[in-house]
């Protein structure tokens, strides 16, 4: 019988959904906001994968929306270490959790949750203990997150019945959500935490852009700008490559939110779903996005605003991808990946579709589900 | 002759170094080379001084700033200045993948030297050139033998502006049918040289690159996402730089042809297919090649060069004029051919490098048409012989079409060995100068991690081979053991590290002298 610890952070992944950028600090504002948990969905999605093991594994957890609910919900063999005394989980609940299925001796621990998550984890079992992460934060810059919840399960699977025997270690990232929420990504290296080492499942790093990478930037926004339309609302989507298109407008913006252009004028700033299935409803939009640096995911990291509603009512044919040739060579040959969380979309995605990569120059790349 | 067994693995080398000023900072005042003698009297007297016709605001108020030395001063600085380079001739040339750099016959190059070629001008009544436009008309014969085009033009003196041609008829052909404004995009895969986007970029077209799948060929879904009744040309070479044959190149080409529009044919890399493909089979409407790489011309620092250009019957017209035709009795300068609005142009003075016409033409003509065979095949065999070898090696790797192949070159990656010890490929590029050698990365930017692009051609020997793999094998091995000694490379070299910061600053350049005194000196 193997030993399967579970953690879910269910607060994760709330801040992303209303617009905020990440959860730590401000749960209550997102709570206003309308947020809904997201979390444990995934968390169940990933031990779905294990259904038909699931008589070879126990399962260890924590109380409520922490595992439980789902490990019952699914029929595990579930087993508590830890409850939680307040009604709301703290990240001290996610570290003695972590400790306890350490001193259970667990064969691995999965958890869902972001990049505040897997620093949790790191704190609590550091090298001892192999884990695998399942992507719900609202940024995932650590690649100890496998690519989407039933990868993470997979691989989970692969492990517990020792088709995989291979472990690496990985860098569990963060960055500084105050930062981030001013619009400056750090990046910072907090550990190495242990995971089951198969390429196909697990992110890699996020890569940094480089100075040079600016001019690149700036000729794509200039191409981007060249070519809008009046009348059109584009919705410009989070990161450094599409700065500069507000910056040659000259118009305020958020490097991490959302920002609405219309006419070359501002429309709105750092909108939520609601505004977003709010203007995309009645007006002819286009969305301007570009991928994570290293990933390749074009949605369902950092950027939750744009929701499978948000996305259907804009349409693939009006989805402008911006990014500099060397942020595509950092993909390896990789394709774009997208998890918005809903497979119609996804699917409604997948294919190739142009970047823009230069003035006047596009790249056909493909896209994923 | 008994062979003898060399001792040694990798070669106790160490360059030359002169620590040679530039030769402006060696002139002496009043050292001449040659002395002229004045005047003589009778002939002053008759003429006058030979100055006093120039109006006196065209005389120089100062005598040209040029340095003055002896002749055997001259002679010295410049050998000492060749013997700090890593030429052709001293160096095991493998490592400068895309460029073909081959052994070139010196036979040729005496060939080219002899005065019935040097004393020639371009401006000569044809009578009096028959010989040299016969070598030209000829090769033209051959090329389009080797390729299966109908026509070529020598103008073009090198590769990229060979794709500025292409492009250039490419646009005036459309401009013809009224499709110029319509057809205003040309794909290229990233694999192609940079210039396949770069040339028709600046004839005012959009660029769409096209990546690998996931075997590693030219993504053919992807392709026909690009094409359109947008589509000006399809513009691409094959082998790509990592030595990777698309073998659906016919259905790439014959989409575009579907699509209205023409495909252009980068022949740069084309040292592995002679006389195994030709660009008509493969459906193309036009090509070129690299006399100065494939053709063993060879290449002379950026030139002379020569991108011989061939087009198929139905494009013959757009070419640059004049074509050298013969008319059954003599060689002649066409120009009716090209006696249209809609040809090209001139892309360059005159025929193009005839010296280098005359180098392809003979080393054409000493190879056959089995040697040219045997020369695509030997290239090949070489290549894979280094490649497997290198393979082996447990930080070499080479991304795409696993477990086949590579045609003539093979862009390897040391993302491994950067892991495992923080060298990167730009260190190796250093420490392989201190053995005498050359190595190359890739273009920009780096798409393969950590690259380097190696292309043997049919010239080097199993033993120069093995030498190359061997001082890689030793570098890699210091990588793990001793990586100071590569991060501080070149220590046996004309110079050691610089600081290359200055060359993305342009306020630091100084391109002549003049410059630099203004910014250095005053």
């Amino acid at each position: 019988m193997k030993k399967l610890g579970l953690i879910i952070n269910p607060i994760a992944g709330m801040g992303g959904s209303v617009g905020l950028k990440g959860t730590d600090g401000v749960l209550d504002k997102a709570l206003e906001l309308g947020a809904i948990p997201r979390a444990p969905l995934r968390g169940k999605k990933a031990l779905e994968e294990l259904l038909d093991i699931k008589d070879e594994i126990e399962i260890l957890t924590c109380s409520g929306d922490m595992g439980e609910h789902v490990a019952l919900e699914l029929g595990f063999n579930t087993r508590l270490v830890h409850i939680q005394t307040s009604d709301s989980t703290s990240n001290e609940d996610t570290q003695i959790a972590a400790k306890n299925m350490l001193n259970e001796n667990v064969d691995l621990i999965l958890f869902a949750g972001g990049d505040g998550t897997a620093r949790d984890i790191y704190n609590a079992v550091a090298d001892k203990a192999v884990v695998i992460g399942i992507p719900a934060g609202v940024k995932i810059h650590s690649p100890v997150y496998a690519q989407n919840p039933s990868k993470a399960g997979q691989l989970a699977k692969l492990y517990l019945t020792e088709k995989i025997d291979k472990i690496q270690e990985v860098e569990v990232l963060d960055i500084d959500e105050e930062a981030y929420r001013a619009g400056k990504v750090n990046t910072s290296l907090y550990g190495y935490l242990k995971i089951p080492f198969e390429r196909k499942f697990v992110q890699n790093r996020k890569a940094g852009t480089p100075m040079s990478q600016e001019a690149s930037q700036n000729l794509i926004s200039l191409d981007i700008i060249d070519n809008m339309e009046d009348g059109v609302y584009y919705i410009v989507g989070p990161g450094t490559t599409t700065r500069p298109i507000m910056k040659n407008l000259d118009l305020p913006y958020t490097l991490l939110g959302v920002d609405v252009v219309l006419n070359k004028e501002i429309y709105a700033i750092d909108v939520t779903e609601k505004q977003l299935i709010d203007i995309t409803e009645n007006n002819k939009c286009k969305l301007i996005i570009t991928p994570i640096g290293g990933q390749g995911y074009l949605f369902g990291r950092g950027n939750q605003q744009l929701s499978p509603k948000v996305l259907n009512a804009i349409g693939k044919e009006n989805i402008i991808v911006a990014a500099t040739k060397e942020k595509l060579s950092e993909l390896k040959g990789n394709p774009f990946l997208v998890d918005t969380g809903d497979e119609k979309t996804d699917e409604m995605l997948s294919g190739y579709i142009k970047v823009i990569t230069g003035y006047r120059e596009k790249t056909i790349y493909k896209i994923k589900a | 002759m008994k062979r003898i067994n060399r001792n040694f693995k990798v070669r106790n080398f160490h360059q030359a170094k002169w620590d040679e000023p530039i030769i402006f900072e060696l002139s002496n005042k009043g050292e001449r080379g040659i002395l002229v003698p004045k005047a003589e009297e009778e002939i002053e007297k008759t003429v006058g001084d030979g100055l006093s016709a120039l109006p006196e605001n065209m005389k120089r108020k100062e005598a040209p700033n040029l340095p003055e030395i002896s002749q055997p001063r001259v002679l010295r600085h410049y050998m000492r200045l060749s013997q700090e380079t890593l030429g052709a001739d001293v160096n095991i040339e493998i490592g400068q993948g895309t460029c073909t750099v081959k052994y070139s016959p010196k036979i040729n190059e005496a060939l080219a030297r002899l005065p019935e070629m040097t004393e020639l001008h371009p401006l000569q009544d044809e009578s009096t050139v028959q010989g040299i436009l016969e070598i030209m008309y000829k090769t033209d014969l051959y090329m389009r033998e080797i390729s299966g085009m109908d026509r070529f033009t020598f103008q073009p003196s090198g590769g990229s502006q060979a794709i500025m041609t292409m492009a250039s008829i490419v646009r005036n052909y459309f401009r013809e049918k009224g499709e110029e404004e319509q057809r205003d995009e040309i794909i290229t895969t990233i694999y192609s040289h940079p210039s396949d986007a770069a040339a028709p970029a600046v004839k005012g077209y959009k660029i769409i690159y096209i990546h690998p799948d996931e075997e590693g060929y030219p993504d053919f879904e992807a392709f026909k996402e690009a094409v359109s009744e947008r589509t000006a040309a399809f513009i691409v070479a094959n082998p790509e730089d990592t030595g990777v044959y698309n073998p659906r190149v016919k259905e790439f080409t014959e989409l575009v042809h579907k699509a209205g529009g023409l495909c252009c044919y980068d022949q740069a890399n084309a040292n592995g297919l002679l006389g195994i493909t030709r660009a008509k089979e493969a459906g193309f409407d036009m090509c070129f090649f690299n006399l100065h790489k494939t053709f063993s011309t060879p290449h002379g620092c950026g030139g002379p060069a020569v991108g011989a250009t061939g087009v198929t019957k139905a494009l013959e017209k757009y070419l640059p004029a004049p074509l050298i035709d013969y008319d059954g009795e003599k060689y002649f300068l066409n120009y009716e051919v090209t006696n249209n609005p809609y040809s090209i142009g001139k892309v360059r003075l005159f025929n193009g490098v005839a010296p280098v016409v005359l180098k392809a033409y003979a080393w054409i003509m000493s190879m056959g048409a089995e040697g040219l065979y045997e020369v695509a095949k030997v290239a090949v065999l070489n290549n894979n012989y280094l490649f497997k070898k290198l393979m082996e090696i447990d930080c070499v790797d080479a991304p795409y079409i696993r477990g086949k192949q590579r045609v003539e070159q093979v862009r390897y990656s040391l993302e491994k060995l950067t892991k495992d010890t923080g060298i990167t490929t730009g260190d190796i590029q250093r420490r392989m100068m201190d053995f005498g050698m050359h190595y190359w990365t890739s273009h920009h930017p780096y798409y393969v991690p950590e690259p380097a692009t190696l292309e043997p051609t049919e010239t080097p020997s199993k033993e120069d081979l093995d030498e190359y793999i061997e001082t890689l094998k030793h570098i890699f091995k210091e990588a793990y053991e001793s990586p100071e000694i590569i991060k501080t490379a070149p220590h046996r070299s004309v110079c050691h590290q610089i600081d290359e910061s200055g060359m993305d600053d342009p306020e630091k350049w100084a391109i002549t002298w003049r410059t630099y005194l203004k910014k250095y000196k005053e």
